[in-house]
């Protein structure tokens, strides 16, 4: 029982990371833009929060939860919008190839979070914002006391619960507004958008870089209660990035489904770690790579079902990765 | 009816409108009236500029000289929302719908209605303009499970919806069949009915003689008058759009011991969406001779040049090859390699020029490669044959460009058909296949590729030449196959013939249609 407890507990922090990830991607794919930078992002944005918390906690005898947050999250999400300008700023305005583009920008954001990284690790392997990671992985009060039941559902820190929100959230502008219809517009056909009088660039730059921003509170996490709140030169974001790419895909671009499909992988991910004392099985640790695999095959499986069935809906924007240029007409 | 509208005054009235495109000038000091509670035909060959006159008036383009009126008072139509503020929407002959949207959704697009976006309540009042004007659609339904007639009704309640009163049809029925298409007329007479303004852009004369009030007449961009449609004749009409004989001075040599070529035989194509784009059309080509296609754009002059050049599908015909020695070749189902292999050779300048034959973004001697990258027997590409035929071909045709590793696309239209035009000569083919092949050109290009194929006809090489300008087809062809709606409605003597039979063979079926009841 406490094995399994374990088990959902490391699969919810796992999936919340990629789930602010895909969130994040699905309002920018949703414009057409096809951002492959998610793990620079996130890189990006849990550099900054976690220097901007470390400096600030180690700046003061009796530093404040409060504060503590506001700094992170302020870091983080200007960190990682800067991202997305770029992306923007190269795909929209110069139209840029928006592979090459996400790609540069995966290399260039854990280049530079590395890069300055070697500042705050003055010379060490690691170090640990201790306060801070108390106060993003503060369990829920009174409630994860109730049992079992607490423990599943209760002991984690507010950015789990903001994860879910912010998906709801986008789900239900994404469906129910007038935003959330032109934005589909723009992602599916920015022509016929752009003939109703929808600003196609606004709405690309507006979707990548809130994308971006909510993109990066995955870093935020990963760093400040994922990781423990320590920073590392050896760090395993980018492949947390990637999963979140991957999980748009299994999420057939709907962020209703990132919200389970998220906890999907969390558990599948973290199945060679806790299935064997669970089932009584042994087996060598050449198996764990292979196990952890599972999400990207689950992912493929899925792409070929939707693509078998060619059903227009599920296949992504129709105007995915292009750039849009006005013709004259 | 003539007396009560120059009285009343006009929902629109365009005076002097001119627009040139480069050179081109698309519309040369156009004036035109419109008048609420009428169906006016807007009528015209190919590139007379009707599209262009409307999409000044739905604000698409801006015109370089002229006035528009909208009741009376002067206006200004930078784009097309401030169009429809005006009342003017245009349903365009491409459609513009999001696939994965609903009627619905799709409708509202873009709208900037205060307050939450309410499906059901813009589904209601979507369903109140389909019965008041005799629409069926289920506002629910997704845009990709649409027939493509559906499709038009959405576009055409979606101007409605915004309150235009002032409604342009570009083609309209170009992409229905003659049920869709009656259906469709009923639905313009109510919509006439309830005093909105109707404009109709069509070169298809029974249609303009069924439904419209008034015919203006467009040809090479100027305007050429107007006709109270019950007054006129189909005959009046067509003399109006395709005028007087132009004498060009195309060379014409007699054709050379003609012997067939190429023999096709009630060949038949239907597109994905079960539409009939060649019905049992017959004819054939000898060698030694210019034969020319005309028809409206989009009566199966693509399909039947790639059906010969093996890369369209055929649904049943056959299309034979005689060779030299009397030998017959089946075309249907041999691969365009064996095919050119034969040496038939095809140059098909489509709209955007690029699209098929040329790669826009290599330069001209690689773009001589694609014809020659098979030659040689090591696994490298010769490339100074190619550099050879590339530099011959600048010198001989006078293309213009820095030099001869300049990408294609950097290169000006004419110039760009003059390397694929020279390209397909070079390769010796025994047919030429050559589609809008002076699209674009000036006059001296294009002279220059009326010489080349009389060269290529006196060298006995057979030559289907699909072509706009009616002029050119009668004085450059030997004969003319005129399409009708993808069916072969004559075959003409191009010495013999007329500017006006050509024109009516290409807008009106000799024999009644199979299908439908519009005929009396």
């Amino acid at each position: 029982m406490m094995t399994l407890i374990a088990w959902i507990n490391r699969a919810i922090w796992f999936g919340t990371v990629i789930m602010f990830g895909s969130t994040g991607e699905i309002i920018t794919e949703r414009s057409g833009n096809l951002n492959l930078g998610v793990p620079g992002i996130m890189f990006l944005g849990g550099f900054a929060s976690f220097a901007g918390a470390y400096y600030y906690e180690n700046s003061t005898p009796d530093p404040s939860s409060a504060v503590i947050i506001l700094i992170a999250l302020i870091c983080g999400i200007l960190a990682s919008t800067f991202g997305g300008l770029i992306y923007s700023f190269l795909t929209i305005t110069l139209r840029a190839n928006q592979n090459v583009t996400g790609l540069a920008l995966t290399i260039f954001g854990s280049g530079i979070a590395n890069f300055f990284g070697v500042q705050v690790l003055n010379g060490g392997t690691s170090v640990k914002a201790a306060f801070t990671h108390t106060v993003f992985s503060k369990p829920v009060p009174f409630l994860s006391k109730l049992g079992v039941f607490g423990d599943i559902f209760f002991s984690y820190g507010f950015m789990v619960y903001l994860a879910i929100i912010l998906a709801v959230l986008t789900h239900l502008v994404i469906s129910r507004t007038r935003i959330g219809l032109n934005l589909r517009a723009v992602g599916e056909n920015p022509a016929t958008a752009d003939s109703v009088g929808i600003s196609v660039s606004k709405y690309k730059y507006l979707a990548t870089c809130i994308g971006a921003s909510v993109t990066g509170l995955g870093g935020v996490y990963y760093v400040l209660d994922y990781g423990y709140g320590t920073w590392s030169s050896s760090s395993s974001i980018e492949g947390l990035g990637w999963l979140a790419v991957a999980l748009v895909i299994f999420a057939r671009w709907k962020p209703r489904n990132i919200i389970w499909g998220a906890y999907v992988f969390g558990i599948f991910f973290w199945f060679y770690n806790y299935a064997p004392a669970l089932l009584n099985l042994t087996w060598p640790n050449t198996i764990v790579i292979l196990t952890q695999m599972i999400p990207y095959v689950i992912t493929i499986l899925v792409l070929i079902y939707v693509s078998a069935k060619q059903k227009k809906d599920s296949l992504g924007p129709a105007a995915l990765g292009l750039s849009y240029y006005r013709e004259e007409r | 009816m003539e007396s009560q509208n120059e009285k009343r005054v006009p929902a629109v009235s365009m005076r002097n409108i001119t627009k040139t495109f480069g050179s081109v000038v698309a519309n040369d000091h156009v004036g035109l009236d419109i008048y609420r509670g009428e169906i006016l035909a807007l009528l015209g060959e190919n590139g007379s500029g009707k599209t262009t006159l409307m999409n000044m008036l739905s604000g698409l383009y801006y015109p370089d000289e002229g006035q528009i009126f909208i009741d009376g008072s002067e206006v200004s139509i930078p784009n097309p929302r401030v169009a429809l503020g005006m009342g003017i929407g245009m349903v365009h002959q491409h459609f513009k719908l999001v696939d994965v949207l609903t009627a619905t959704e799709n409708i509202v697009l873009g709208l900037k209605d205060k307050g939450r976006l309410d499906l059901d309540a813009a589904a209601v009042k979507i369903r109140k303009i389909c019965t008041d004007y005799g629409f069926d659609i289920d506002p629910h339904r997704k845009i990709y499970d649409m027939s493509v007639s559906e499709k038009q009704t959405v576009e055409i309640i979606k101007v409605l919806y915004r309150g235009a009163d002032i409604l342009i049809l570009d083609e309209p029925t170009a992409v229905l069949t003659p049920q869709e298409t009656t259906r469709l007329f009923d639905i313009i007479r109510n919509m006439k009915s309830d005093g909105k303004a109707i404009i109709i852009i069509t070169h298809k004369l029974q249609e303009v003689m069924h439904v419209s009030d008034r015919v203006a007449v467009l040809r090479k961009g100027a305007y050429i008058g107007d006709l109270v449609t019950k007054n006129t004749s189909i005959q009046e009409m067509t003399d109006m759009m395709v005028g007087h004989k132009v004498n060009l001075n195309i060379d014409r040599p007699d054709p050379v011991s003609p012997s067939p070529r190429i023999v096709v035989k009630d060949l038949t194509v239907t597109d994905k969406d079960g539409l009939v784009k060649l019905d049992h059309v017959s004819f054939t080509a000898n060698s030694g001779e210019i034969l020319g296609i005309a028809g409206i754009s989009g009566s199966g002059q693509k399909e039947l040049l790639e059906a010969i050049a093996g890369l369209q599908t055929v649904d049943s015909g056959s299309i034979e090859y005689i060779e030299d020695n009397g030998s017959h070749d089946q075309l249907i189902g041999k691969d365009p390699l064996a095919i050119s292999n034969l040496g038939v050779s095809l140059s098909f300048v489509p709209e955007d020029r690029l699209g098929m034959g040329l790669v826009g973004n290599m330069d001209i001697t690689d773009n001589m490669m694609l014809r020659s990258f098979r030659n040689g027997k090591t696994v490298f590409t010769d490339r100074k044959a190619p550099r050879k035929l590339a530099g011959h071909v600048v010198k001989k045709l006078g293309v213009v460009t820095p030099d001869l590793s300049t990408p294609v696309r950097k290169l000006s239209g004419g110039n760009v058909q003059k390397i694929l035009v020279g390209r397909e000569i070079a390769s010796t083919p025994t047919v030429l296949l050559s589609a809008y092949a002076v699209r674009g050109l000036d006059i001296n290009s294009a002279y220059l590729i009326y010489d080349l194929m009389n060269q290529q006809k006196e060298a006995g090489v057979s030559i289907v030449y699909v072509g706009e300008d009616l002029d050119v087809l009668l004085a450059l062809c030997d004969r003319i196959v005129v399409l009708c709606g993808g069916s072969c409605n004559g075959i003409l003597d191009a010495r013999t013939t007329t500017k006006e039979e050509v024109g009516l063979r290409m807008t009106t079926k000799k024999e009644p249609a199979s299908v439908g009841g519009s005929d009396e």
